[in-house]
């Protein structure tokens, strides 16, 4: 018997769409808005301090993994909706794009 | 042997025609901008990673008026993503305590809880 390999995909897609839902917005609100009218600065310091500590890592790196492969996994299936579905392509430019996010995000909180 | 699958020809404006269906092509539409931020994001942490100077730049171009432009329409869909997403998780999840059912209407409620707070530990951790 093949053995589905769905639930990997279909976890962290639940995962990222839940995460994305709760902590997407307020960072948008906060780099979007806040930030470029002068109401929460982002002054380097903090924001490299919170990057330098390890839940700090581990938080960031859950914000930024998730929701990118949500939206991969989600990007997919809409193609496949449009019947641009079933080839190679698709999987490997959505997939691909997420964990080349994912490999950045990993070099970058290893650099910081 | 060759495993040639039949594949059905779909229309591509299929979804066009009806409201419903327009409504969930923005839903899932939402996925492209959530992605894009995430895009965004790592852009940020390499900057980060890059120094003071590098970091500086990033939250100026994020300040520039195509900067905020951009962040506002991915504000928008992405809090389109959360209400969507709190609708349907009731039919995604469904909760059942001591063998009663969890009442709709309360497992999206808890979401919305979920969001305000998580949303106000973030506000309050970025030094509103």
């Amino acid at each position: 018997m093949v053995r589905s390999n769905k639930p990997i995909l279909w976890l962290p897609f639940a995962a990222g769409g839940l995460v994305a839902a709760l902590i997407i917005p307020v960072l948008i609100l906060i780099t979007g808005i806040l930030m470029p009218v002068g109401i929460v600065p982002l002054p380097y310091e903090k924001v490299a301090a919170f990057a330098h500590n390890p839940l700090g890592k581990l938080i960031l790196f859950g914000v930024v993994a998730f929701p990118a492969w949500h939206a991969a996994h989600r990007l997919r299936m809409t193609a496949h909706d449009l019947g641009l579905g079933g080839g190679v392509a698709i999987k490997v430019i959505c997939y691909g794009s997420a964990w080349v996010l994912i490999a950045a995000t990993v070099a970058a909180l290893i650099m910081v | 042997m060759s495993r040639r699958p039949y594949v059905r020809k779909v229309n591509r404006s299929w979804w066009l025609g009806q409201r419903r269906y327009v409504a969930y092509m923005i839903r899932e539409l939402t996925s492209v901008f959530v992605g894009l931020y995430c895009g965004l994001l790592v852009l940020g942490l390499v900057r980060l990673a890059q120094g003071h100077a590098a970091w500086d730049g990033f939250l100026a171009a994020l300040s520039s008026p195509v900067g905020v432009l951009f962040q506002v329409v991915c504000l928008a869909f992405a809090a389109y993503h959360s209400v969507t997403w709190f609708a349907l998780t009731p039919k995604a999840m469904p909760l059942e305590v001591r063998g009663e059912p969890v009442p709709p209407g309360a497992i999206i409620g808890m979401h919305y809880g979920a969001w305000a707070v998580v949303s106000l530990i973030v506000l309050i951790a970025a030094g509103i």
